[in-house]
């Protein structure tokens, strides 16, 4: 198993080199200038040709290539154009909020999406099962910013329950405040993937409790819950392991919306800032840095497997 | 055994409540005004950008010598007195006693000359007054003099200029800065302090109030006056979703909205809680800009006939809407300014297709398409540029619209190549009124080599630029401002699409707002 974690994490240091090239590569080819947008309306050409000899964009994409590839294999992402900060410093100040907000989201996600999908399965056909299906349907319709609206028009403006935006870090400002700001962007964010998950985990249940050990666990006189727990969604949780490792991946660098929406300074609003402004060392490094996530989330889904289906060994 | 019983129960939840509740508990004496800006602050050098959001940053925690007034009159601000040669060729200054740095040093006539001097390598005006200027010396620690070479009517103008780029007064190890590369120190002279540790950029920033300022005795009155810091903290929260702002302000969560979007507002006036009102008498005014390098548009004729399709109350109402924010002005310098006047409007103020067909047939319009760049990330800009493009069809231009992002507008509008190589027609944007007040603006530049993207070029705006620039009297001023309106209009040198407003809107207990075309801080307080 050991051998199998190292190779795999060997295997993504050429996977991160083609992520690195293709990224700098497509940014560099890409219209827009960030010079142009320092530079401003009152610019002459000489302006900005300056600017871009100053942030070094006027070298040969080779030499700008090799150079970024140097800072890189010290740890460093580079200084961002506009800011003048480390990118470093910058997606450290953004980690937080995002994780704390994909976590808040999974956790509630998986407490809520796994129980409802069981249940519509074991009562396949039933209004329950309906019901289920029907909330699905809508959290898969409804968009991310409208319920957001809706959930901050009515908690926040008309019952005065919950701030309407912002984010308060639980070490810091304390767990209240921090449980206060992240409750509803945590909700927008967990129907998508409650209304997933649960079918998901329907459609799994509902096949497994066809198969033969099920009815003779049943024929054993066990009780329905522990079918249910003990074989039915043990055995349906590799598939349902997967999106919900999938699901990470994507609420990492994701949720630009919803982070808009509720005024969280997260990663997600960090990426499509610095797409609009051409700020290409953030761009590269967070594009790496989803790019290693995505790698790591995945290995972590395999190995997880493991302890679901002993059968699978690497 | 432990037993949870209902006085163990109410125990542990009023133990947990106020673990939960203790940091926010915390007493919090500091008073502070919540604000949210009209943009991201991404950069903090004033100097090295151009950015509006910079320039209100600048204004926080820096001074200037000169400040304009209501009336755009530079009153002395870090200067105590001045003092004119007769030949008008040497400028004496005294900075007023008490002035000091954020790190506690004195500001000095050399940290003045270093301020100007970078300053004077990036900004328009201030290139200009370089130009005439012989020498700047310190006589002393708080004097300091220009000599120049020439009679220039505009020193006081250039030195107390309004907006970007400001000439903010640095220390002299920071101001040693190349132009081009950012400033790394953030220390100024001005009513509050930067706190560095923090920022977050792309959503707060925080300043804090300078308890060593020493504001000037005279009322506030725009950027000149007195800057007293009322509050402890001025808290700048970026907001980039509108409805989420203008949400944060109803909830009492911030104080004041700075720019919101004009579809909010019949919200945020029906709200008893809040006032929405117009900050800013100039507004801004929507630009149409021509290259003038490239066909069609490098013929004043079929620029000009292309101006008289710009009807302003069509731009108006379809990209700005209620008519409470915005007004038709058909003069170069925004309407209400001292420099208004109507010479050369009539070519602006047509707003008739037929009249501009005609116009077109007569200019010998050959078929070439017009390339408009529209800006699908800048809603109004986006608007701009459709009406335009609709106007121009009906006029009898071949249009093609090329939408991209404002990013990528800005990289391709500095290109003079023929259109087949990257280069373009149109495109639309707007300046602060501020900005345009008077000739030496550079969209009324007539110098291809040095002015704005479009390069228009004419001997006689030039020289009537440069003759506004030696003037020594109103009555000089004014005519050389209505001889540069003549010349715009007769060259076509941009379509002018109307002047609008964009109130502030803030909640009741904030007092002290001062009516400026910049956002100012220094004033306010939250009661």
């Amino acid at each position: 198993m050991l051998a199998y974690i190292f190779k795999r994490i060997l295997a993504t240091v050429p996977v991160m080199g083609v992520v690195a090239l293709f990224v700098f590569l497509m940014l560099r080819l890409s219209p827009g200038d960030p010079a142009a947008v320092i530079a401003g309306d009152y610019a002459t050409a000489e302006d900005i040709a300056r600017i871009r000899e100053n942030l070094g964009l006027n070298e040969p994409i080779v030499v700008q290539f090799t150079k970024w590839l140097g800072q890189l294999l010290q740890g460093d992402l580079g200084i961002s154009i506009f800011t003048n900060l480390p990118v470093t410093t910058l997606i450290a100040q953004r980690l937080e909020p995002t994780l704390l907000l994909t976590l808040t989201t999974i956790v509630f996600t998986v407490a809520v999406a796994i129980p409802l999908g069981t249940l519509a399965a074991w009562k396949q056909g039933s209004l329950i099962d309906r019901g289920v299906m029907l909330f699905s349907v809508a959290g898969f319709s409804i968009p991310v910013f409208v319920l957001g609206y809706i959930l901050i028009y009515v908690l926040s403006i008309q019952l005065k329950l919950l701030p309407v935006q912002g984010y308060k870090s639980p070490f810091t400002d304390g767990l209240w405040p921090f449980l206060r700001h992240i409750t509803l962007p945590t909700i927008t964010l967990s129907v998508i993937y409650i209304a997933l998950i649960a079918r998901m985990t329907r459609a799994s249940v509902m096949e497994v409790l066809q198969e033969d050990y099920v009815r003779t666990a049943r024929a054993k006189g066990q009780s329905e819950f522990k079918v249910l727990m003990k074989h039915a969604v043990r055995n349906a949780a590799v598939p349902i392991v997967t999106v919900i490792g999938l699901g990470i991946a994507l609420l990492i660098g994701g949720v630009v919306v919803t982070e808009s929406v509720y005024n969280i300074p997260g990663l997600g609003r960090l990426v499509l800032d610095a797409v609009l402004k051409r700020d290409y060392p953030i761009i590269q490094g967070l594009i790496l840095l989803f790019s290693f996530i995505y790698i790591l989330i995945n290995l972590l889904i395999d190995l997880a497997y493991t302890v679901f289906d002993p059968r699978i060994r690497y | 055994m432990f037993r949870w019983t209902r006085r163990s129960v109410m125990a542990a939840s009023v133990a947990l409540a106020a673990t939960f509740a203790a940091p926010a508990l915390q007493a919090n004496a500091e008073s502070v005004l919540r604000v949210i800006p009209h943009a991201d602050l991404k950069n903090l050098d004033p100097i090295w950008t151009t950015a509006y959001i910079s320039r209100n940053h600048g204004y926080l925690i820096y001074d200037t010598l000169f400040a304009m007034n209501e009336k755009f009159e530079p009153q002395p601000q870090m200067v105590d007195t001045y003092e004119v040669s007769d030949d008008k060729k040497t400028w004496t200054f005294k900075l007023r006693d008490g002035l000091k740095f954020h790190d506690g040093a004195d500001v000095t006539s050399e940290d003045v000359i270093a301020s100007l001097k970078r300053w004077g390598a990036r900004d328009g005006m201030g290139q200009q007054l370089m130009g005439v200027m012989e020498e700047m010396t310190a006589v002393d620690a708080s004097t300091f003099q220009f000599k120049l070479k020439e009679p220039y009517g505009l020193v006081l103008e250039s030195i107390g200029k309004i907006s970007s780029n400001v000439p903010f007064i640095m220390p002299k190890r920071v101001a040693e800065t190349d132009p081009f590369k950012q400033i790394e120190d953030y220390t100024g002279s001005g009513p509050f302090v930067f706190v560095k540790e923090e920022w977050v950029p792309g959503s707060k920033v925080v300043y804090k109030k300078f308890a060593d300022y020493k504001p000037r005795s005279e009322e506030p009155n725009a950027a000149s006056g007195g800057k007293i810091a009322k509050v402890d903290r001025v808290e700048w929260t970026y907001f980039p979703d509108q409805t989420t702002a203008m949400n944060a302000l109803i909830n009492g969560e911030v104080d004041f909205f700075e720019q919101p979007a004009n579809d909010l507002m019949p919200l945020l006036e029906a709200n008893d809680g809040l006032t929405v009102e117009i900050n800013d008498p100039l507004g801004n005014i929507g630009f149409a800009r021509f290259n003038h390098l490239l066909p069609p548009f490098d013929k004043a004729e079929i620029r000009r006939a292309a101006i008289m399709a710009m009807k302003q109350e069509d731009y108006m109402t379809g990209a700005v809407g209620d008519q409470k924010f915005w007004k038709t002005c058909y003069s170069v310098y925004p309407c209400g300014t001292p420099l208004e006047n109507d010479k050369g409007s009539e070519v602006m103020a047509t707003g008739d297709i037929e009249k501009a067909k005609a116009a077109l047939e007569a200019a010998g319009y050959d078929g070439t398409p017009v390339v408009i760049m529209q800006p699908t990330d800048i809603p109004l800009l986006s608007s701009f540029s459709l009406i335009t493009a609709e106007k121009l069809r009906n006029t009898g231009f071949k249009v093609e619209v090329q939408a991209m992002d404002w990013s990528t507008l800005t990289s391709r509008r500095a290109k003079r190549d023929p259109v087949a190589d990257g280069g373009w027609n149109m495109f639309h944007t707007w300046w602060i009124g501020a900005d345009v007040i008077d000739p030496m603006a550079i969209a009324f530049s007539g110098n291809p080599d040095k002015g704005w993207f479009g390069w228009a070029s004419d001997e006689e705006l030039e020289a009537a630029r440069k003759a506004f620039a030696n003037a020594t009297s109103a009555e000089e001023k004014k005519a050389a401002a209505e001889k540069v309106q003549e010349r715009l209009s007769a060259i076509g040198a941009s379509g002018h699409l109307g002047q609008f407003f964009v109130p502030v809107a803030y909640r009741k207990n904030v007092k002290g707002l001062i009516k400026s075309p910049v956002q100012f801080f220094w004033n306010m307080s939250v009661e």
